[in-house]
C-alpha cells in the first residue's frame, strides 16, 4: 500500500505552519513534539503507521473554517480525525498533513423531545448519545461495535452501522442534519430538524464520503423511543446452509428481526472459550435472532421463529427467558473479535457484503483459501444484511504473514464482488480497501466519483490517498471529448 | 419536437451522445405523470425512457428488486404484492392532483424525485431504500453506483444525489431498490374535534411511546369534510398502526389508555385504514381545489413547530391545510399564484423548505417552485451539476434556473 509521496516544501515549512496555526487555536491546541504526536500515527488499522506533519485540536467550528481556509490558500493536505477507531484507516495521518482533532467537539447541545431529535457536536461519542436521552426511554438507533468509543462525527463519514440496520438502517436512515465546512473555509448547513432537503442531497452525499469532502462540526440525528422489551434466541445448525436457509425463510415470513447474526465453528469455539456464554460447540454454525418492540410482539414472534428454526434443521434452540440471559447470548458475540485475540498474536478483520443466499458458497471457498494461504480464518456475521465479517488470523512476527493475510483478504472480497457483493459493509474504503477499488468500479464509474470530489475539493487537499486508488487533476477530469458527426444510431425509435 | 425512445442501455447511451455533439438539450420523462411538478423545462428534445422496461430482479428472501427505469410504478407494486411485500416509503402518486389521472408514474420517477409517503416518519423516503444504479451522465458515459446489497459503503453514495436531482445530474437505466415484507395487519385510531395545537401535543405523545405509531396526521375540519372513509364536521387526528395482528391489537390498547385526556376515539376497519392512509398520502381531499384560482404547498418543518407555523401563516377563509408526518409535513391550500414569500419567509425562523405543487397557469410562483438555497450551497449544487453534465444538456432549469 503506497501513499502519496510528501511534499518537501511543506515538510520544510513545518515551524512556520504551526506559527500561524497557533494564531487560529491559541495554547496547547497545537501538537508538535514527536513523542505527543506517536498518539495520533494510527488509527483502528493498526498495521499502518504514520505520524503526521502536525496535529491542531480546535473548539468551534470558526477555527475550523479558519484551518481549512489557511490550508486551501497555502496548499497544505489535511486529515480529519474522529475519535481514530476507523478499521479501514480513514484517519492514517499523512507525512504532509495536518492531522484535524475534532475531540473537543464534545457536547450535548439541544436535547429536543418533541422533534425526537438530538444536536451534538462531532465529538460526543455514538454511545454518548444514547447516554444523554436513555433516562427518558429513548435511544439513538445505529450500534457500531466501537460505540463506546467512536465519534459521531466519524459516524456520519464512515456512514457506521451495526447490528441493528436491518431493522432500524444506518447512519444514513437516521441524520437529519449536519453542519460543515468545507476546504475553502465556508460553512453551510444541510437538513435540520425537518425531513427531506430542497434539490441535491447533500446530507445524504456526505454521510460516508470518508472526510474526503468536508469536516462535520455538528450533527443532528433522529432519535427513537426505546422498545419495549428485546428477547433473543440462541439456534444452532448442523450447516452454514441450514443456518442462512433459516434466516431467509425467518425474512420470508415478514418477520424483520432487531438483530440477526451468524457465526461459524471458529468463531463460536472462540467465543465460548473467552466468555462461556454457553453456545453449543457440536454445531456448525450458530444464528442470535433478537427481537424487540412491543411485549406482546416479541412474545408472538419468538414463538414462530422457534418453529421456522426448527423446520430449518436447528439442532439447539434457546429462548432468553430473562435480561439476564439475553445479554449472555450476545456476550460471545460481542467478544468475538478479542476472543479471537486470544487465539493468534494478530488478526484482520474484513467487512464485504455478499447477497445472503451466496453465504454457503463464500464459506466454502473461504475455507479452501484458508488451507492455501496457511492462515486461520473465524466469520461472524451480520446475516439479515448480508454483511460479512472475517477474521484472519495471522503473526505479525513471522516474516511475510502481515502480507499474506493481506492478500487473503483481499481475496475475499474479490470473492464477495464476484457473487454480487461489495467490498465494504460499514468499515470504509480507506486506505485498506482502496486499491480494489478497480474489482468492483470501471475507470469511468471511478472518474465520476472523482468528480464529485472536485466539487468539493479541487485541489485534493481532503483526506488524500484514501478510497480513490489513483488520483486525476479535476482539470483532466472536467475535459470533454465530444465527437461531432451526424445520428450514429439510426435505429433509435423517434416519433 | 423530436421524441427520442431507447429501447436498452446502449441506445440510451447513444441519445445522450448524440444530443452533446449535436447541441440539443433533453427533457427527461418516464411516463411524463410528474411533468408539471417543479419548473418547466425548455428542451430541443424528450427522451422518452419508457422502452426502458421490466423487471430485471426480483428476490423476495433478499429483499431486493431491480428494473429498468421506465417500468411502471405500478407493475412493481404488483408484483411486491403477490409476495407479501411492498415499497415501504409508500411513494405518494401525484397523478391525482397534477394530471387527475392515478398510478401512471415510473420507478425511475419515483426516485428521481424522491417520493415518499405517511410512512416516511418511520421508513423513510425513496432515497432511504434506493441501492444502487446504472445511468447515463451529461458527459455521455454510461457509470454505475452502489449494488444490490443493503450493506454498502464502497466509495460516495451518489444513490442520495440521484435520489430527489429530478434528471439534472444523469439518466437513469437500470435502479435497484430495497423492499420489505409488507405488514399482515393496519388499524388506525382517529381522534375528533381537537384543535391544531392540541393534535400537535396529542401527536407528540403517541410518536413518543413505545406504541410504535408508523403514521400520524391531522385534518382540520375544513378539510375533513372532503376525507375519503371518515369525511364528518370535526377535525380528525389519526395514527396509524402496523405490524403482526397480536402486536397491532395490544398496541392500539396501549395508545388508547396513553391518549385518554384527548376524547375517546374511535378504531378503523383495516380497509378503512387503508383508504384514509392513501388519500392523506395523494392529498386527495385538496385534488378538486379550483386549479384557476388556488395553489398547493408542501411544506416540511419541524414537526412540533408545524401547527405554529400555520398560525403565523394566518389562512384566509377560502384557505386550508393539514399535517402528515407528525406536524411535520403541511400540505396547504392557498388562495392565488403569488404566495412564495409569505410562505417561504417564515420557514426563515424554523428549520424547514417549502414545494410548490400546483398553481395556476401564470402563478408567478411557478418560477421558483423549489425552495431556493443559499449562496453556499447554490454554488456547491452548480459545482456538482458542472461535474456530471457541463454542457447543461438534461432537464435544465428543472429544478432551479441555472442548474
Amino acid at each position: 500500500m503506497q501513499m502519496p509521496d510528501p511534499d518537501q516544501t511543506i515538510l520544510a515549512r513545518r515551524e512556520e505552519i504551526a506559527n500561524h496555526l497557533r494564531t487560529i487555536v491559541p495554547g496547547e491546541g497545537v501538537v508538535v513534539s514527536p513523542q505527543e504526536l506517536r498518539v495520533y500515527e494510527s488509527d483502528g488499522l493498526t498495521a499502518y503507521r504514520q505520524p503526521p506533519l502536525l496535529a491542531i485540536l480546535p473548539e468551534t467550528a470558526q477555527q475550523v473554517s479558519e484551518i481549512l481556509a489557511y490550508c486551501h490558500a497555502e496548499g497544505i493536505k489535511v486529515v480529519p480525525r474522529g475519535s481514530g477507531t476507523s478499521l479501514s484507516g480513514g484517519a492514517l495521518p499523512l507525512a504532509d498533513g495536518i492531522l484535524l482533532c475534532m475531540g473537543k467537539f464534545n457536547r450535548v447541545l439541544d436535547v429536543d423531545y418533541d422533534n425526537r431529535c438530538v444536536v451534538v457536536q462531532p465529538g460526543v461519542t455514538n454511545l454518548g448519545i444514547t447516554k444523554a436521552v436513555e433516562q427518558d426511554s429513548f435511544y439513538y438507533a445505529p450500534d457500531p461495535s466501537s460505540q463506546i468509543a467512536c465519534s459521531i462525527g466519524g459516524n456520519v463519514a464512515e456512514n457506521a452501522g451495526g447490528v441493528h440496520c436491518l431493522k432500524y438502517g444506518l447512519t444514513t436512515n437516521n441524520l437529519l442534519g449536519i453542519e460543515m465546512v468545507l476546504i475553502d473555509g465556508s460553512i453551510l448547513r444541510f437538513g435540520g430538524k425537518h425531513l427531506d432537503s430542497p434539490g441535491y442531497d447533500l446530507l445524504g452525499l456526505m454521510t460516508g464520503s470518508e472526510g474526503l469532502l468536508g469536516v462535520v462540526t455538528e450533527v443532528t440525528v433522529r432519535i427513537l423511543p426505546k422498545p419495549e422489551t428485546a428477547r433473543a434466541l440462541l439456534l444452532g445448525f448442523p450447516s452454514s446452509e441450514q443456518a442462512g436457509d433459516c434466516v431467509a425463510a425467518i425474512i420470508s415470513e415478514g418477520i424483520i428481526p432487531g438483530g440477526m447474526e451468524m457465526m461459524d465453528k471458529p468463531a463460536i469455539e472462540a467465543a465460548e472459550a473467552f466468555v462461556q456464554a454457553g453456545y453449543p460447540l457440536d454445531v456448525e454454525a450458530l444464528l442470535i435472532v433478537e427481537l424487540d418492540g412491543p411485549q406482546a410482539e416479541v412474545d408472538h414472534l419468538i414463538g414462530r421463529v422457534s418453529e421456522i428454526s426448527g423446520n430449518c434443521g436447528a439442532q439447539t434452540s434457546r429462548t432468553s427467558q430473562n435480561e439476564e440471559e439475553r445479554q449472555l447470548f450476545w456476550a460471545g458475540r460481542k467478544a468475538a473479535f478479542p476472543a479471537i485475540g486470544r487465539l493468534s498474536p494478530d488478526y484482520y478483520c474484513m467487512d464485504g457484503t455478499i447477497p445472503r443466499n451466496k453465504l454457503p458458497h463464500v464459506l466454502r471457498r473461504m475455507r479452501e483459501m484458508s488451507t492455501d494461504y496457511g492462515l486461520r480464518v473465524a466469520n461472524v456475521f451480520h446475516a439479515g444484511d448480508g454483511n460479512l465479517h472475517p477474521l484472519i488470523m495471522y503473526d505479525a512476527n513471522n516474516p511475510g504473514e502481515l502480507e499474506r493475510a493481506e492478500d487473503f483478504g483481499s481475496d475475499i472480497l474479490r470473492l464477495c464482488v464476484e457473487v454480487g457483493g461489495v467490498l465494504t459493509g460499514e468499515h470504509g474504503v480507506g486506505v485498506e480497501k482502496r486499491d480494489l477499488m478497480s474489482e468492483m468500479f470501471t475507470e469511468i464509474d471511478l472518474k465520476q466519483q472523482l468528480r464529485v470530489k472536485c466539487a468539493f475539493d479541487s485541489k485534493a487537499l481532503l483526506n488524500p490517498g484514501k478510497v480513490f486508488p489513483e488520483l486525476h487533476r479535476c482539470a483532466e477530469l472536467g475535459r470533454m471529448h465530444i465527437h461531432k458527426g451526424k445520428l450514429p444510431f439510426p435505429d433509435i425509435p423517434r416519433f | 419536437m423530436n421524441r427520442l425512445k431507447p429501447e436498452n442501455a446502449q441506445q440510451l447511451e447513444d441519445t445522450v451522445k448524440w444530443a452533446l455533439s449535436s447541441g440539443s438539450t433533453l427533457e427527461i420523462l418516464g411516463s411524463g405523470s410528474k411533468k408539471a411538478l417543479g419548473r418547466e423545462v425548455d428542451c430541443s428534445c424528450q427522451l422518452d425512457l419508457s422502452g426502458l422496461r421490466g423487471i430485471t430482479l426480483y428476490e423476495p428472501a433478499e429483499l431486493v428488486l431491480s428494473a429498468r427505469a421506465g417500468t411502471p410504478l405500478q407493475e412493481v407494486i404488483e408484483t411486491l404484492r403477490a409476495e407479501n411485500q411492498y415499497l415501504a416509503f409508500e411513494p405518494l402518486d401525484y397523478g391525482p392532483l397534477l394530471k387527475g389521472q392515478s398510478d401512471t408514474g415510473t420507478v425511475g420517477g419515483m426516485i428521481a424525485s424522491n417520493l415518499s409517503g405517511p410512512r416516511r416518519l418511520k421508513a423513510g423516503a425513496a432515497r432511504d431504500h434506493f441501492l444502487g444504479f446504472s445511468a447515463v451522465s451529461g458527459r455521455g458515459e454510461t457509470f454505475k453506483s452502489g449494488g444490490r446489497v443493503v450493506k454498502n459503503v464502497t466509495g460516495y453514495d451518489l444513490m442520495k444525489l440521484l435520489a430527489g436531482s429530478f434528471g439534472t445530474l444523469a439518466v437513469m437505466s437500470d435502479v435497484t431498490f430495497k423492499v420489505l415484507p409488507a405488514p399482515p395487519e393496519e388499524k388506525s385510531y382517529l381522534l375528533a374535534g381537537l384543535s391544531d395545537a392540541e393534535a400537535s401535543r396529542a401527536m407528540i405523545l403517541a410518536l413518543n411511546s413505545a406504541c410504535e405509531v408508523s403514521s400520524a396526521a391531522h385534518v382540520p375540519v375544513s378539510v375533513a369534510r372532503d376525507l375519503k372513509g371518515c369525511a364528518g364536521e370535526k377535525s380528525v387526528t389519526a395514527f396509524r398502526l402496523e405490524g403482526h395482528a397480536p402486536s397491532v391489537r395490544y398496541r392500539l390498547d396501549r395508545l388508547e389508555k396513553l391518549l385518554e385526556s384527548f376524547g375517546k376515539g374511535r378504531i378503523t376497519a383495516t380497509t378503512e385504514s387503508r383508504v384514509l392512509w392513501s388519500s392523506l398520502r395523494d392529498a386527495t381531499p385538496l385534488q378538486d381545489e379550483g386549479s384557476s384560482l388556488h395553489s398547493i404547498w408542501r411544506v416540511s418543518v419541524s414537526p412540533a413547530q408545524g401547527w405554529r407555523y400555520v398560525e403565523a401563516l394566518n389562512l384566509g377563509p377560502e384557505e386550508r391545510c393539514f399535517y402528515d408526518w407528525g406536524g411535520g409535513l403541511i400540505w396547504l391550500s392557498l388562495k392565488g399564484g403569488n404566495n412564495a414569500v409569505k410562505v417561504r419567509e417564515l420557514l426563515e425562523k424554523i428549520s424547514g423548505h417549502a414545494s410548490l405543487v400546483r398553481a395556476p397557469v401564470d402563478a408567478p410562483d411557478r418560477k421558483i417552485p423549489t425552495q431556493p438555497l443559499g449562496a453556499g450551497e447554490h454554488l456547491l449544487f452548480k459545482r456538482i451539476k458542472q461535474n456530471f453534465d457541463p454542457e447543461g444538456i438534461l432537464n435544465p432549469g428543472r429544478l432551479y434556473d441555472d442548474l
